[in-house]
Protein backbone atom coordinates (compact mmCIF):
# COMPACT_ATOMS: atom_id res chain seq x y z
CA UNK A 1 0.00 0.00 0.00
CA UNK A 2 1.51 3.78 -1.22
CA UNK A 3 2.06 6.05 1.28
CA UNK A 4 -0.15 9.05 0.83
CA UNK A 5 0.58 12.37 3.44
CA UNK A 6 -2.37 14.41 4.61
CA UNK A 7 -2.03 18.22 4.07
CA UNK A 8 -0.45 17.87 0.40
CA UNK A 9 -2.66 18.35 -3.15
CA UNK A 10 -2.65 15.83 -5.53
CA UNK A 11 -2.91 15.69 -9.19
CA UNK A 12 -4.42 13.13 -11.56
CA UNK A 13 -1.33 12.55 -12.64
CA UNK A 14 0.13 11.33 -9.17
CA UNK A 15 2.24 15.11 -8.75
CA UNK A 16 2.10 15.94 -5.26
CA UNK A 17 2.24 19.97 -4.30
CA UNK A 18 3.47 20.46 -0.67
CA UNK A 19 2.41 24.22 -0.04
CA UNK A 20 4.95 26.43 2.47
CA UNK A 21 3.68 29.98 2.60
CA UNK A 22 3.86 31.76 -1.37
CA UNK A 23 6.30 28.50 -2.51
CA UNK A 24 4.93 24.84 -3.22
CA UNK A 25 7.63 21.94 -3.51
CA UNK A 26 6.31 19.73 -6.57
CA UNK A 27 7.12 15.98 -6.67
CA UNK A 28 5.58 12.85 -7.55
CA UNK A 29 4.00 10.70 -5.19
CA UNK A 30 4.77 7.38 -3.40
CA UNK A 31 2.32 5.40 -5.47
CA UNK A 32 3.96 6.72 -8.96
CA UNK A 33 7.73 5.92 -7.95
CA UNK A 34 6.29 2.20 -6.77
CA UNK A 35 4.24 1.60 -10.55
CA UNK A 36 7.64 3.59 -12.23
CA UNK A 37 10.29 0.97 -10.62
CA UNK A 38 13.99 1.97 -10.35
CA UNK A 39 14.20 5.94 -11.34
CA UNK A 40 17.08 6.33 -13.18
CA UNK A 41 16.76 9.76 -14.73
CA UNK A 42 14.64 13.10 -13.70
CA UNK A 43 15.29 15.80 -16.44
CA UNK A 44 13.92 18.95 -14.41
CA UNK A 45 13.67 22.61 -15.63
CA UNK A 46 15.96 25.58 -14.96
CA UNK A 47 15.56 28.30 -12.11
CA UNK A 48 13.62 31.03 -13.57
CA UNK A 49 11.56 28.83 -16.03
CA UNK A 50 8.16 29.24 -16.13
CA UNK A 51 5.57 26.36 -15.31
CA UNK A 52 1.81 25.87 -16.23
CA UNK A 53 -0.96 24.41 -14.55
CA UNK A 54 -1.36 21.29 -16.13
CA UNK A 55 1.87 21.30 -18.61
CA UNK A 56 4.55 19.37 -18.88
CA UNK A 57 8.06 20.55 -16.96
CA UNK A 58 10.74 17.26 -17.00
CA UNK A 59 10.30 14.04 -16.62
CA UNK A 60 11.17 11.07 -14.51
CA UNK A 61 12.51 8.13 -16.18
CA UNK A 62 12.63 4.72 -14.77
CA UNK A 63 14.67 2.02 -16.46
CA UNK A 64 11.83 0.98 -19.23
CA UNK A 65 10.23 4.24 -19.90
CA UNK A 66 10.07 8.18 -19.78
CA UNK A 67 6.77 9.72 -18.09
CA UNK A 68 6.25 13.17 -18.38
CA UNK A 69 6.19 15.24 -14.98
CA UNK A 70 2.82 17.63 -15.06
CA UNK A 71 3.17 20.88 -13.33
CA UNK A 72 -0.03 20.95 -10.97
CA UNK A 73 0.47 24.67 -10.32
CA UNK A 74 1.60 27.57 -12.24
CA UNK A 75 4.76 29.84 -10.92
CA UNK A 76 8.61 29.80 -11.50
CA UNK A 77 10.89 27.56 -10.75
CA UNK A 78 13.46 28.88 -8.04
CA UNK A 79 14.61 25.83 -6.82
CA UNK A 80 15.07 21.95 -8.24
CA UNK A 81 16.08 19.24 -5.96
CA UNK A 82 20.10 18.26 -7.56
CA UNK A 83 20.48 15.81 -5.30
CA UNK A 84 18.52 13.62 -7.95
CA UNK A 85 20.78 14.77 -10.76
CA UNK A 86 23.23 12.46 -9.02
CA UNK A 87 21.37 10.38 -7.53
CA UNK A 88 17.85 10.39 -8.82
CA UNK A 89 16.33 6.66 -7.22
CA UNK A 90 15.95 9.05 -4.16
CA UNK A 91 12.94 8.99 -5.86
CA UNK A 92 11.95 5.32 -4.93
CA UNK A 93 13.26 6.30 -1.11
CA UNK A 94 11.07 8.30 -0.70
CA UNK A 95 9.10 10.61 -3.11
CA UNK A 96 7.41 12.58 -0.51
CA UNK A 97 10.75 13.77 0.95
CA UNK A 98 12.78 13.80 -2.39
CA UNK A 99 10.51 16.92 -3.96
CA UNK A 100 11.67 17.40 -7.54
CA UNK A 101 10.77 21.37 -7.99
CA UNK A 102 10.50 24.06 -6.25
CA UNK A 103 8.04 26.75 -7.30
CA UNK A 104 7.00 30.60 -6.63
CA UNK A 105 3.14 30.20 -6.84
CA UNK A 106 1.55 32.43 -9.24
CA UNK A 107 -2.29 31.73 -8.77
CA UNK A 108 -3.27 29.84 -5.25
CA UNK A 109 -6.21 29.65 -6.03
CA UNK A 110 -5.66 26.73 -8.36
CA UNK A 111 -4.76 24.37 -5.75
CA UNK A 112 -8.62 24.00 -5.34
CA UNK A 113 -8.63 22.15 -8.83
CA UNK A 114 -6.49 19.59 -6.96
CA UNK A 115 -7.43 16.52 -5.17
CA UNK A 116 -6.36 16.58 -1.14
CA UNK A 117 -4.97 13.41 0.51
CA UNK A 118 -8.62 11.12 0.98
CA UNK A 119 -9.60 11.81 -3.11
CA UNK A 120 -6.16 11.23 -4.14
CA UNK A 121 -6.57 7.79 -2.20
CA UNK A 122 -10.27 7.03 -3.39
CA UNK A 123 -8.28 7.71 -7.13
CA UNK A 124 -5.68 5.52 -7.31
CA UNK A 125 -8.59 2.83 -5.27
CA UNK A 126 -6.59 2.15 -1.50
CA UNK B 1 -11.54 -7.30 -32.95
CA UNK B 2 -9.03 -7.74 -30.11
CA UNK B 3 -7.04 -10.79 -29.98
CA UNK B 4 -7.53 -12.72 -26.56
CA UNK B 5 -4.08 -12.69 -24.49
CA UNK B 6 -2.47 -15.79 -24.32
CA UNK B 7 -0.31 -16.84 -20.81
CA UNK B 8 2.08 -19.40 -20.30
CA UNK B 9 1.71 -22.27 -18.08
CA UNK B 10 3.41 -20.22 -15.26
CA UNK B 11 1.29 -17.27 -14.79
CA UNK B 12 -0.47 -17.68 -12.30
CA UNK B 13 3.76 -18.57 -10.37
CA UNK B 14 4.22 -14.76 -11.77
CA UNK B 15 0.90 -13.29 -10.31
CA UNK B 16 1.77 -15.27 -6.90
CA UNK B 17 5.57 -13.55 -7.12
CA UNK B 18 3.83 -10.27 -7.11
CA UNK B 19 5.53 -9.82 -11.00
CA UNK B 20 4.30 -6.73 -12.70
CA UNK B 21 2.57 -8.05 -15.95
CA UNK B 22 2.25 -6.91 -19.65
CA UNK B 23 1.24 -7.44 -22.45
CA UNK B 24 4.37 -8.71 -24.93
CA UNK B 25 3.84 -10.14 -28.06
CA UNK B 26 0.27 -11.25 -27.38
CA UNK B 27 0.91 -12.88 -23.96
CA UNK B 28 0.59 -11.85 -20.55
CA UNK B 29 4.31 -11.74 -19.63
CA UNK B 30 6.19 -10.59 -16.19
CA UNK B 31 8.16 -7.54 -16.80
CA UNK B 32 9.72 -7.06 -13.23
CA UNK B 33 9.62 -8.76 -9.64
CA UNK B 34 11.83 -7.26 -7.83
CA UNK B 35 12.94 -4.70 -10.08
CA UNK B 36 14.76 -4.45 -13.46
CA UNK B 37 17.94 -3.54 -12.25
CA UNK B 38 18.25 -6.08 -8.54
CA UNK B 39 17.26 -8.60 -11.81
CA UNK B 40 19.64 -7.76 -14.42
CA UNK B 41 21.89 -7.38 -11.71
CA UNK B 42 21.39 -10.81 -10.47
CA UNK B 43 21.95 -12.30 -13.87
CA UNK B 44 25.35 -10.46 -14.35
CA UNK B 45 26.53 -11.82 -11.27
CA UNK B 46 24.98 -14.67 -9.94
CA UNK B 47 21.92 -16.03 -11.82
CA UNK B 48 18.47 -15.52 -12.86
CA UNK B 49 15.58 -17.38 -14.28
CA UNK B 50 13.11 -16.23 -17.34
CA UNK B 51 10.29 -17.51 -18.16
CA UNK B 52 10.30 -18.00 -22.09
CA UNK B 53 7.65 -19.80 -22.92
CA UNK B 54 6.32 -17.40 -24.75
CA UNK B 55 8.80 -18.04 -27.77
CA UNK B 56 8.13 -20.56 -30.63
CA UNK B 57 9.21 -23.67 -31.45
CA UNK B 58 8.52 -25.14 -34.78
CA UNK B 59 10.88 -28.80 -35.66
CA UNK B 60 11.85 -29.29 -39.55
CA UNK B 61 12.39 -32.76 -40.29
CA UNK B 62 12.22 -35.19 -43.65
CA UNK B 63 14.62 -36.32 -46.31
CA UNK B 64 15.28 -32.38 -47.49
CA UNK B 65 15.56 -30.94 -44.13
CA UNK B 66 18.80 -29.23 -44.07
CA UNK B 67 18.74 -28.50 -47.95
CA UNK B 68 15.61 -26.22 -46.81
CA UNK B 69 16.58 -25.24 -43.37
CA UNK B 70 19.81 -24.04 -45.13
CA UNK B 71 17.20 -22.11 -48.02
CA UNK B 72 14.85 -20.23 -45.83
CA UNK B 73 17.90 -19.25 -43.30
CA UNK B 74 20.98 -16.79 -43.37
CA UNK B 75 23.85 -19.15 -41.34
CA UNK B 76 25.35 -22.30 -43.26
CA UNK B 77 24.18 -25.29 -41.01
CA UNK B 78 25.42 -27.63 -43.83
CA UNK B 79 27.19 -30.30 -42.60
CA UNK B 80 26.95 -29.66 -39.04
CA UNK B 81 27.78 -31.84 -36.10
CA UNK B 82 24.20 -32.72 -34.41
CA UNK B 83 24.38 -30.92 -31.22
CA UNK B 84 25.31 -27.81 -32.81
CA UNK B 85 22.84 -24.45 -32.41
CA UNK B 86 23.33 -21.63 -35.08
CA UNK B 87 21.91 -18.38 -34.99
CA UNK B 88 20.68 -16.03 -38.19
CA UNK B 89 18.03 -14.56 -40.00
CA UNK B 90 14.95 -15.64 -42.44
CA UNK B 91 14.73 -13.02 -44.86
CA UNK B 92 12.28 -12.07 -47.32
CA UNK B 93 13.58 -11.75 -51.28
CA UNK B 94 14.54 -7.80 -50.84
CA UNK B 95 16.38 -8.46 -47.77
CA UNK B 96 14.11 -7.55 -44.88
CA UNK B 97 13.80 -9.68 -41.80
CA UNK B 98 11.39 -12.30 -41.62
CA UNK B 99 12.57 -13.24 -37.95
CA UNK B 100 15.82 -13.91 -36.38
CA UNK B 101 16.25 -17.15 -35.23
CA UNK B 102 18.25 -19.97 -33.40
CA UNK B 103 18.57 -23.65 -35.58
CA UNK B 104 19.27 -26.76 -33.42
CA UNK B 105 20.38 -29.34 -35.31
CA UNK B 106 19.26 -32.26 -33.39
CA UNK B 107 19.93 -34.62 -35.85
CA UNK B 108 20.56 -35.83 -39.77
CA UNK B 109 16.97 -33.82 -41.14
CA UNK B 110 15.98 -32.95 -37.26
CA UNK B 111 15.96 -29.22 -36.61
CA UNK B 112 14.67 -27.43 -33.91
CA UNK B 113 13.95 -23.42 -34.87
CA UNK B 114 13.16 -21.25 -31.93
CA UNK B 115 11.68 -17.71 -33.16
CA UNK B 116 9.92 -14.96 -31.34
CA UNK B 117 6.88 -14.86 -29.70
CA UNK B 118 5.28 -12.15 -31.98
CA UNK B 119 6.37 -14.06 -35.15
CA UNK B 120 5.22 -17.41 -34.54
CA UNK B 121 1.57 -17.46 -37.08
CA UNK B 122 3.71 -15.36 -39.34
CA UNK B 123 6.79 -17.57 -39.24
CA UNK B 124 5.14 -20.66 -39.75
CA UNK B 125 2.87 -19.36 -43.01
CA UNK B 126 6.11 -17.81 -44.31
CA UNK B 127 7.93 -21.50 -43.54
CA UNK B 128 5.14 -23.51 -44.76
CA UNK B 129 4.99 -21.56 -48.07
CA UNK B 130 8.64 -21.80 -48.72
CA UNK B 131 8.72 -25.68 -47.99
CA UNK B 132 5.95 -26.64 -50.97
CA UNK B 133 8.84 -27.47 -53.04
CA UNK B 134 10.65 -29.27 -50.59
CA UNK B 135 10.59 -33.16 -48.86
CA UNK B 136 10.16 -31.96 -45.07
CA UNK B 137 7.37 -31.53 -42.56
CA UNK B 138 7.15 -28.79 -40.81
CA UNK B 139 5.54 -28.77 -37.37
CA UNK B 140 4.50 -25.67 -35.29
CA UNK B 141 5.57 -26.96 -31.92
CA UNK B 142 4.94 -23.63 -29.80
CA UNK B 143 1.96 -24.73 -27.80
CA UNK B 144 3.79 -28.07 -26.25
CA UNK B 145 7.18 -26.47 -25.00
CA UNK B 146 7.18 -24.51 -22.23
CA UNK B 147 10.50 -22.72 -21.63
CA UNK B 148 12.86 -21.52 -18.83
CA UNK B 149 16.16 -19.30 -19.71
CA UNK B 150 18.33 -19.93 -16.70
CA UNK B 151 21.52 -17.46 -17.18
CA UNK B 152 24.74 -16.22 -15.03
CA UNK B 153 27.46 -17.09 -14.26
CA UNK B 154 25.86 -19.43 -11.61
CA UNK B 155 23.73 -21.36 -14.41
CA UNK B 156 25.71 -24.23 -15.19
CA UNK B 157 25.95 -25.30 -10.99
CA UNK B 158 22.05 -23.94 -10.60
CA UNK B 159 20.86 -26.82 -12.83
CA UNK B 160 23.11 -29.34 -11.66
CA UNK B 161 22.52 -28.80 -8.50
CA UNK B 162 18.80 -28.02 -8.07
CA UNK B 163 17.26 -29.38 -11.36
CA UNK B 164 19.95 -32.26 -11.29
CA UNK B 165 20.81 -31.66 -14.98
CA UNK B 166 24.52 -31.64 -16.20
CA UNK B 167 25.57 -28.95 -18.45
CA UNK B 168 28.69 -28.98 -18.27
CA UNK B 169 29.74 -31.12 -21.62
CA UNK B 170 27.61 -28.35 -23.51
CA UNK B 171 29.96 -25.71 -25.05
CA UNK B 172 28.36 -21.99 -26.02
CA UNK B 173 25.69 -23.20 -28.58
CA UNK B 174 25.83 -26.28 -28.57
CA UNK B 175 22.22 -28.41 -27.57
CA UNK B 176 21.42 -31.91 -26.23
CA UNK B 177 18.30 -34.22 -25.59
CA UNK B 178 18.10 -35.19 -21.70
CA UNK B 179 15.78 -37.39 -19.78
CA UNK B 180 13.54 -35.30 -17.04
CA UNK B 181 11.02 -37.13 -14.98
CA UNK B 182 10.13 -39.43 -17.83
CA UNK B 183 10.21 -37.15 -20.48
CA UNK B 184 12.44 -36.14 -23.43
CA UNK B 185 13.49 -32.67 -22.81
CA UNK B 186 16.07 -29.75 -24.66
CA UNK B 187 19.14 -28.21 -23.04
CA UNK B 188 21.26 -25.91 -24.85
CA UNK B 189 23.81 -23.83 -23.70
CA UNK B 190 22.06 -20.32 -25.37
CA UNK B 191 20.76 -17.23 -23.97
CA UNK B 192 20.44 -13.82 -24.28
CA UNK B 193 21.61 -11.89 -21.84
CA UNK B 194 25.43 -11.75 -22.62
CA UNK B 195 26.11 -14.40 -19.91
CA UNK B 196 26.55 -17.77 -19.32
CA UNK B 197 23.29 -19.61 -19.41
CA UNK B 198 21.40 -22.48 -20.68
CA UNK B 199 17.50 -22.47 -22.22
CA UNK B 200 15.62 -25.65 -21.46
CA UNK B 201 12.84 -26.83 -23.52
CA UNK B 202 10.35 -28.92 -21.99
CA UNK B 203 6.31 -29.66 -21.22
CA UNK B 204 4.31 -27.32 -19.03
CA UNK B 205 4.24 -30.01 -16.35
CA UNK B 206 7.95 -30.26 -16.10
CA UNK B 207 8.63 -26.64 -16.63
CA UNK B 208 6.56 -25.90 -13.71
CA UNK B 209 8.03 -28.53 -11.52
CA UNK B 210 11.25 -27.35 -13.04
CA UNK B 211 10.31 -23.40 -12.00
CA UNK B 212 9.04 -24.59 -8.37
CA UNK B 213 12.48 -26.27 -7.50
CA UNK B 214 13.95 -22.93 -8.66
CA UNK B 215 12.05 -20.98 -6.75
CA UNK B 216 11.94 -23.05 -3.49
CA UNK B 217 16.59 -22.56 -3.99
CA UNK B 218 16.43 -19.16 -4.17
CA UNK B 219 16.91 -18.31 -7.44
CA UNK B 220 15.70 -14.95 -8.53
CA UNK B 221 12.71 -14.63 -11.08
CA UNK B 222 13.55 -12.24 -13.77
CA UNK B 223 11.34 -11.00 -16.22
CA UNK B 224 11.16 -9.77 -19.52
CA UNK B 225 12.09 -5.98 -18.18
CA UNK B 226 16.02 -7.17 -17.67
CA UNK B 227 16.01 -9.24 -20.69
CA UNK B 228 15.79 -6.32 -22.74
CA UNK B 229 18.41 -4.48 -20.83
CA UNK B 230 20.88 -7.36 -20.81
CA UNK B 231 20.66 -8.00 -24.09
CA UNK B 232 20.70 -4.62 -25.58
CA UNK B 233 24.15 -3.61 -23.33
CA UNK B 234 25.66 -6.72 -24.91
CA UNK B 235 24.82 -5.45 -28.15
CA UNK B 236 22.29 -7.87 -29.55
CA UNK B 237 19.16 -7.21 -31.53
CA UNK B 238 15.74 -7.51 -30.29
CA UNK B 239 13.37 -8.00 -33.80
CA UNK B 240 10.74 -5.38 -34.31
CA UNK B 241 13.73 -2.82 -33.12
CA UNK B 242 16.87 -3.58 -34.80
CA UNK B 243 16.11 -6.03 -37.22
CA UNK B 244 12.13 -5.65 -39.21
CA UNK B 245 10.74 -6.53 -42.30
CA UNK B 246 12.90 -3.30 -43.25
CA UNK B 247 16.18 -3.48 -42.08
CA UNK B 248 18.00 -6.43 -43.20
CA UNK B 249 20.97 -8.00 -40.90
CA UNK B 250 23.47 -6.04 -43.47
CA UNK B 251 21.77 -2.68 -42.46
CA UNK B 252 21.60 -4.09 -38.87
CA UNK B 253 25.36 -5.07 -39.08
CA UNK B 254 24.96 -8.61 -38.50
CA UNK B 255 26.77 -9.77 -41.58
CA UNK B 256 28.53 -12.53 -39.84
CA UNK B 257 25.43 -14.34 -39.62
CA UNK B 258 24.73 -14.25 -43.09
CA UNK B 259 26.49 -16.58 -45.50
CA UNK B 260 26.87 -15.17 -48.85
CA UNK B 261 28.55 -17.61 -50.13
CA UNK B 262 27.48 -20.97 -49.13
CA UNK B 263 26.03 -23.81 -51.53
CA UNK B 264 22.64 -23.18 -52.71
CA UNK B 265 22.07 -19.43 -51.82
CA UNK B 266 18.96 -18.59 -49.64
CA UNK B 267 16.03 -16.24 -49.60
CA UNK B 268 17.47 -13.07 -49.55
CA UNK B 269 20.61 -13.46 -50.72
CA UNK B 270 21.41 -11.89 -53.76
CA UNK B 271 19.79 -8.21 -51.80
CA UNK B 272 22.31 -8.97 -49.17
CA UNK B 273 24.57 -9.35 -51.19
CA UNK B 274 24.25 -5.66 -53.07
CA UNK B 275 23.92 -4.21 -50.00
CA UNK B 276 27.22 -5.67 -48.55
CA UNK B 277 28.87 -5.03 -52.07
CA UNK B 278 27.07 -1.26 -52.50
CA UNK B 279 26.34 -0.42 -48.56
CA UNK B 280 22.91 0.02 -47.38
CA UNK B 281 21.55 3.33 -47.20
CA UNK B 282 21.14 3.02 -43.64
CA UNK B 283 23.08 1.35 -40.68
CA UNK B 284 22.67 0.26 -37.44
CA UNK B 285 25.09 1.87 -35.03
CA UNK B 286 25.67 2.41 -31.25
CA UNK B 287 25.75 5.91 -29.66
CA UNK B 288 27.16 7.28 -26.38
CA UNK B 289 25.64 10.39 -24.90
CA UNK B 290 28.00 12.35 -22.98
CA UNK B 291 24.96 13.20 -20.45
CA UNK B 292 22.26 11.37 -18.54
CA UNK B 293 19.20 11.95 -20.55
CA UNK B 294 17.71 8.87 -21.65
CA UNK B 295 17.63 8.12 -25.70
CA UNK B 296 14.62 6.19 -26.47
CA UNK B 297 12.85 4.17 -29.43
CA UNK B 298 11.80 6.67 -31.94
CA UNK B 299 13.85 9.38 -30.56
CA UNK B 300 15.33 11.65 -33.58
CA UNK B 301 19.21 11.31 -34.43
CA UNK B 302 20.87 14.51 -35.88
CA UNK B 303 23.92 15.70 -37.58
CA UNK B 304 23.92 19.20 -37.34
CA UNK B 305 20.45 20.37 -37.58
CA UNK B 306 20.05 17.29 -40.15
CA UNK B 307 17.99 14.44 -38.96
CA UNK B 308 19.57 11.12 -40.31
CA UNK B 309 17.66 8.34 -38.35
CA UNK B 310 16.22 7.40 -35.04
CA UNK B 311 16.44 5.64 -31.95
CA UNK B 312 15.85 1.55 -32.50
CA UNK B 313 16.50 1.12 -28.53
CA UNK B 314 18.01 2.73 -25.28
CA UNK B 315 18.62 2.86 -22.07
CA UNK B 316 20.32 4.02 -18.93
CA UNK B 317 22.61 1.42 -19.18
CA UNK B 318 22.92 -0.81 -15.86
CA UNK B 319 25.89 -2.71 -15.90
CA UNK B 320 27.40 0.20 -17.91
CA UNK B 321 26.50 3.54 -16.05
CA UNK B 322 26.20 5.41 -19.37
CA UNK B 323 23.07 6.78 -21.82
CA UNK B 324 23.20 4.28 -24.60
CA UNK B 325 21.17 3.48 -27.58
CA UNK B 326 21.04 1.31 -31.09
CA UNK B 327 20.29 3.81 -33.74
CA UNK B 328 19.47 3.00 -37.60
CA UNK B 329 21.04 6.17 -39.47
CA UNK B 330 22.75 7.24 -42.70
CA UNK B 331 25.58 5.13 -43.38
CA UNK B 332 27.74 8.32 -43.88
CA UNK B 333 26.58 9.75 -40.55
CA UNK B 334 27.65 6.23 -38.85
CA UNK B 335 31.20 6.32 -39.04
CA UNK B 336 32.62 4.91 -35.86
CA UNK B 337 33.97 8.33 -33.47
CA UNK B 338 31.60 9.99 -35.29
CA UNK B 339 29.62 13.30 -33.24
CA UNK B 340 26.04 12.68 -33.39
CA UNK B 341 22.90 14.41 -31.59
CA UNK B 342 19.73 13.00 -30.14
CA UNK B 343 16.30 14.96 -29.84
CA UNK B 344 14.92 14.51 -26.41
CA UNK B 345 12.22 15.87 -25.19
CA UNK B 346 12.48 19.40 -26.30
CA UNK B 347 16.72 19.88 -25.92
CA UNK B 348 19.64 18.28 -28.32
CA UNK B 349 22.23 15.78 -26.55
CA UNK B 350 25.74 15.34 -28.64
CA UNK B 351 26.39 11.83 -28.71
CA UNK B 352 29.26 9.39 -30.32
CA UNK B 353 28.63 6.81 -32.68
CA UNK B 354 30.70 3.92 -30.70
CA UNK B 355 30.93 -0.37 -31.31
CA UNK B 356 27.21 -1.59 -30.15
CA UNK B 357 28.91 -3.83 -27.62
CA UNK B 358 28.42 -1.87 -24.71
CA UNK B 359 29.50 -4.73 -22.37
CA UNK B 360 31.82 -7.55 -22.62
CA UNK B 361 30.16 -11.28 -22.39
CA UNK B 362 31.72 -14.29 -20.88
CA UNK B 363 30.73 -17.29 -22.46
CA UNK B 364 32.02 -20.74 -21.88
CA UNK B 365 33.80 -21.49 -25.54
Amino acid sequence: MSKIIDGLYYSESHEYVRVDGEFGYIGITDYAQHELGNVVYVDMPEVDDEVAAGEEFGAVESVKAASDLMSPVSGTVVEVNEALEDEPGLINKDAFENWIIKVELSDKGELDDLMDAEAYKAMIGE
Amino acid sequence: MAEEIKTTCLHDNHVALGALMTPFAGFDMPIQYKGIVEEHNAVRTNVGVFDVSHMGEVAVTGPEAEKFVNYIFTNDIKGAEPGKVFYGMMLYPDGGTVDDLLVYKMGENDFFLVINAANIDKDVAWINEQAVNFDVKVENQSDYYAQLAVQGPEGENTIKNVLDLDGSDLTFYTVKKVEYDGETIILSRTGYTGEDGFEIYASHKAIVKMWNLLMDAGVQPCGLGCRDTLRFEVGLPLYGDELTAEISPIMATLGMFVKLDKEGGFIGRDACAQQKAEGSAKKLVGLELHDKAIPRHGYEVLQGDTVVGYVTTGYRGISVEKSLAFALVDRAAGTLGNELSVRIRKKVFPATVVKKRFYTTSYKK
